[in-house]
Parts: C-alpha cells; structure tokens; sequence
C-alpha cells in the first residue's frame, strides 16, 4: 500500500475549493493552512504559460521531516502517510525548516500541523477532502501499489512531474502536465 | 522569466511570504552553545596535559560554561512553542536527527560543567568562599569537593568529546536541512566548532590577569581565526560552485541585504581586525588585548545571527 494523490494542472481552475474544504473539515485555524493554491507563469509575453497547482504536503517516501524530529512526534503510518502526533511535539520547528514546500506551520496550540491525506477520512473508506469536493475533479487520490488504481493508471498514460524531485524528499504528490 | 505566486483565498498571513520560525534565541543559543564548548574543551584539555597551574585563567573562565549552557537551553526552551512537552526530548534518541544529539549531549555537558566549576570553586574564588561561607554551612559539601576533585581526570576525559560534539553540533544543527540551501553545508559543521572555540579562547583573554597565558591564547586563538577565514573561504566557493538555489543564497550574503553584516562585522571587525591587533599584540607592541578578544565575541554572535536569519530566507524553488 502506497498512498498517493495525483492532480491535474489542465483541469484546476484555481478555484480553491480544496483549501476551504480542508480547513473546514480538519478545524484548520483561522489564517492558516493545509493546502493552496500556487499559480505559475512561465515565458516572455506573449507567450506566457499558466499552471495552476493545489500544493500541500506531498507525503514524501524519504521525508526529511520525520528524520530531523527529535521525538518522533513526526512519523510515517501505514501507506506512507507523514503524521505529527501533537502530544510528543515540542513544536522545535526543525521539521518546518527541513521541508523544502514549507507544508508545515505551527498551529496556534504549539504544536506542528500539516496534511494528513485526512487519514481520518480514509479509516472511513472517504477520499480526502479537497478529492472529494473539487468541482471540476481534477484531483485523484489511491494506492500506488496497485497498479489497476485510476491514479496508476493515470501516471501510466499522461506526462507528470513532482515538484522539486532534486530536493531528494521522493514526493508522492503528483502533477499531470 | 518565471514568476510563482500563491493565490486563491490563501489567505495565510501567518505563513506568507516567509516561514521565520527560528528566532534571536535560537542564535543566541547556537552561540552561547559554541562559546561553552570552546572554555570547556581548553579546560579540560589543559588540565589532561598537566597545565592547569601555569594557567589560572582557565580556572576562572570555568564560571562561563554553566552560565551560558543555562542561559542557552532557556532560550531554546523559550522559542519552543509547546513547551510542556520538553520532557518528550528524553523518552527517546533520534539517531538521525541532530536536535535530538544536541538535546542529550546538553542533558549531559550542563551538569558536567556545574560540577566542573564546583571542584575549582574554593580554588579559584576565595572571595565568594569567604562572603558565601557555603561550606561552613553545608558539611557535606567537603566531601562532595573531595570526590569532584579526585575524579577530575574522569570529567576532563568526558568534557572533551562532549565540547567537540556540542561544539559541531551548534553547525549541523542547521547543515542538515536541505531544504534551506544557505545552511546545507557540511563545512558548518568545523566552522561553527572552530568559531567556538575561538570565541572560548577570547573569553580565556578576558579573563586573563597574566601576560604569558594571553599570549598562549592569543596564538591559539589567532590560528583558530586563520582555520576559519579559511573555512568561510571554503564555504563561499562550495556555493559558487554549486546550484542555482545555493548562488541565490550566496546572493543574500555577497551584495544581498546582509552583505554590510557579513562582510563588515563578521569578517573585517570579527576576523581580520583581531587577527592584526593580535599579531601585533604578539610583536611586543602594546595593544589592549581585550579588543581583539571582545571583536572576537561579538563577531561570532553576528555570525550566529546572520546564518539564522538568512538561511531562514533561502529555499527551493519550484
Ligand atoms: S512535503 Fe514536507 S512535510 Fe510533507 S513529507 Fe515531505 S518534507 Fe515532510
Ligand atoms: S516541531 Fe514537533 S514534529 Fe516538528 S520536529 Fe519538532 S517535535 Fe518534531
């Protein structure tokens, strides 16, 4: 089992759908974020190139995070999923300046936070929260391992990169591209 | 051109532009920490050789380490911010991880370094001796004096690799993060223990009231500036020679806004100047040894600063 999402850039609207609904479903407090929305311009005018990308956490398989904490309040659960257990963390910040997406803040209680592929939602058989509402469904989210899953599937047939592959983290957020 | 921007009801004001989460304290620590390590290793070095008698200094310089180790892990405590938890640093090692190396090296070396100071307390402070009367007060603490010394050797031994480790520790502390290319650099490692012991050897310096044991000092103290002007040289050619993230953060220190820090007041004011006045101070012309020594001080506790606050600006780009 290897969870992973995979998100298509042609389709994202910008919309930030996903970012509401993940602050809405995991109490994110107020001024703060799991999830954004990155919009990329690339070329000289007039030919300019835009992607959009909703980034978070990219539940990276060498996860300098989760090496770099001193009390193994980061971790790493079943499927590869990166988790902070709020109750070992000191809140010593060394995993927010190891991850090279900025996808950690400090919550306001002092402990570290970030996404958690809304692991609490996959114990329930959902999809994560911004999957399940992006209205143009440009977001897949399954089992790497299996290589019938639509993402799979969809890594088989359609370009994609990660972001920063040479920062060495083996993110397992996908873009199609 | 290239041009990223977040956008969509982001709406983060407490993690854009920049995540700075590592504050002065964690400077002030990183320093306090190198300058511990620095009179703890000459200490204990000095006292394996047999030395400790022609250099009193040393004695009295024993005062520093508890202080500094004490203020030091405040200051981390203090920029912790779930600080309740602490005691969650001791239920497990982090083999990987340097926070969790340094959190058990200081575990160990703050008390060392109490005691260390406690066996030459009557010794080298009389005075206090005779205002305080502690051991007129307390009996035991005859005894305890007793044991401290007799096992002096044992705590030299132990003080030696803990300074070194607690001394590299202060630099790979931020060398390990990738992510912040300014940081990610093995040599931090050396340069932070040599600006350490460099700074140690000042304090030495200070409080030196003998000429011959400042000159010892000054000599060591000026090879440790020539060992880490060569490591900083070092250091700026490992990043030209590197990645487009590692020039961009080269940028921030080589005509970038830390520039006038960097160059000014680390290298000029905190490296070459004191290496000049300790030359000539070493020519037999007179010159007030503690300016190079507190140069020496101020400028590793800039250089602490400027590598906290800049790494913190550098990252990848994507
Ligand atoms: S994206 Fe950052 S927080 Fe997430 S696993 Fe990778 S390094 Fe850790
Ligand atoms: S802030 Fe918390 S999760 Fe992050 S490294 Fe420190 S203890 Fe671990």
């Amino acid at each position: 089992m290897r969870y992973a999402m995979v998100i298509d850039t042609l389709k994202c609207v910008g919309c930030s759908d996903c970012v509401v609904a993940c602050q809405t479903e995991n109490n994110v407090p107020h001024g703060y974020c799991r999830d954004w929305i990155t919009e990329a311009v690339s070329g000289s005018y007039p030919n300019l190139e835009l992607e959009l990308r909703s980034e978070r956490c990219n539940h990276c398989a060498n996860p300098p995070c989760v090496r770099c904490c001193p009390t193994g309040a980061s971790h790493v659960v079943e499927g590869g999923i990166v988790l902070v257990t709020a109750d070992q963390c000191i809140g010593c910040g060394a995993c927010i300046e190891s991850c090279p997406y900025d996808a950690r803040y400090q919550h306001p209680d002092g402990y570290v936070d970030k996404c958690t592929f809304c692991h609490h939602r996959l114990e329930k058989g959902q999809q994560p929260a911004c999957v399940s509402v992006c209205p143009t469904k440009c977001m897949y989210f399954g089992d790497l391992d299996d290589p019938n899953s639509e993402i799979s599937q969809l890594l088989k047939n359609r370009k994609h990169k990660t972001l920063s592959p040479e920062a060495g983290t083996d993110p397992h957020v996908f873009y199609l591209i | 051109m290239e041009e990223e921007l977040f956008t969509s009801g982001r709406n983060i004001p407490n993690i854009d532009p920049s995540l700075q989460i590592w504050h002065w304290p964690i400077s002030l620590y990183l320093f306090l920490g190198g300058l511990a390590a620095g009179i703890l290793f000459f200490a204990a070095l000095f006292y394996l050789m047999g030395k400790e008698k022609q250099y009193p200094a040393l004695k009295a310089a024993a005062v520093i380490p508890p202080i500094a180790l004490s203020i030091g892990l405040l200051a981390l405590v203090y920029d912790l911010t779930h600080p309740l938890y602490t005691w969650r640093l001791y239920t497990t090692f982090r083999i990987e991880s340097p926070m969790s190396w340094g959190a058990w090296v200081l575990l160990i070396t703050t008390p060392l370094s109490f005691l260390w100071l406690f066996s030459y307390y009557r010794s080298a402070f009389p005075k206090w001796e005779s205002k305080l009367k502690l051991f007129k007060k307390f009996k035991f603490l005859e005894k305890f004096e007793k044991f401290l010394i007799a096992n002096r050797t044992y705590m030299a031994y132990a003080l030696v690799p803990l300074s070194i480790i607690l001394g590299v520790y202060t630099g790979i502390l931020l060398s390990a993060f990738n992510a912040r290319p300014l940081w990610n650099n093995a040599i931090l490692g050396p340069l932070f223990l040599t600006s350490g012991l460099s700074t140690g050897a000042a304090a030495i310096i200070l409080l030196s009231r003998n000429r011959e044991e400042r000159h010892l000092f000054s000599k060591i103290d000026l090879a440790l500036i020539v060992i880490e002007i060569a490591l900083i040289t070092h250091m700026i050619m490992g990043y030209y020679a590197g990645s487009q993230v590692q020039l961009e953060a080269m940028d921030l220190l080589v005509g970038g806004e830390f520039t006038l820090m960097f160059f000014g007041f680390v290298i000029l004011l905190g490296l070459l100047v004191p290496a000049i006045l300790e030359v000539i101070e070493l020519l037999g012309y007179k010159v007030p040894v503690a300016v190079p020594a507190i140069l020496v001080i101020i400028g590793g506790l800039i250089f602490r600063f400027i590598m906290v606050e800049a790494g913190q600006l550098t990252r990848y780009l994507y």
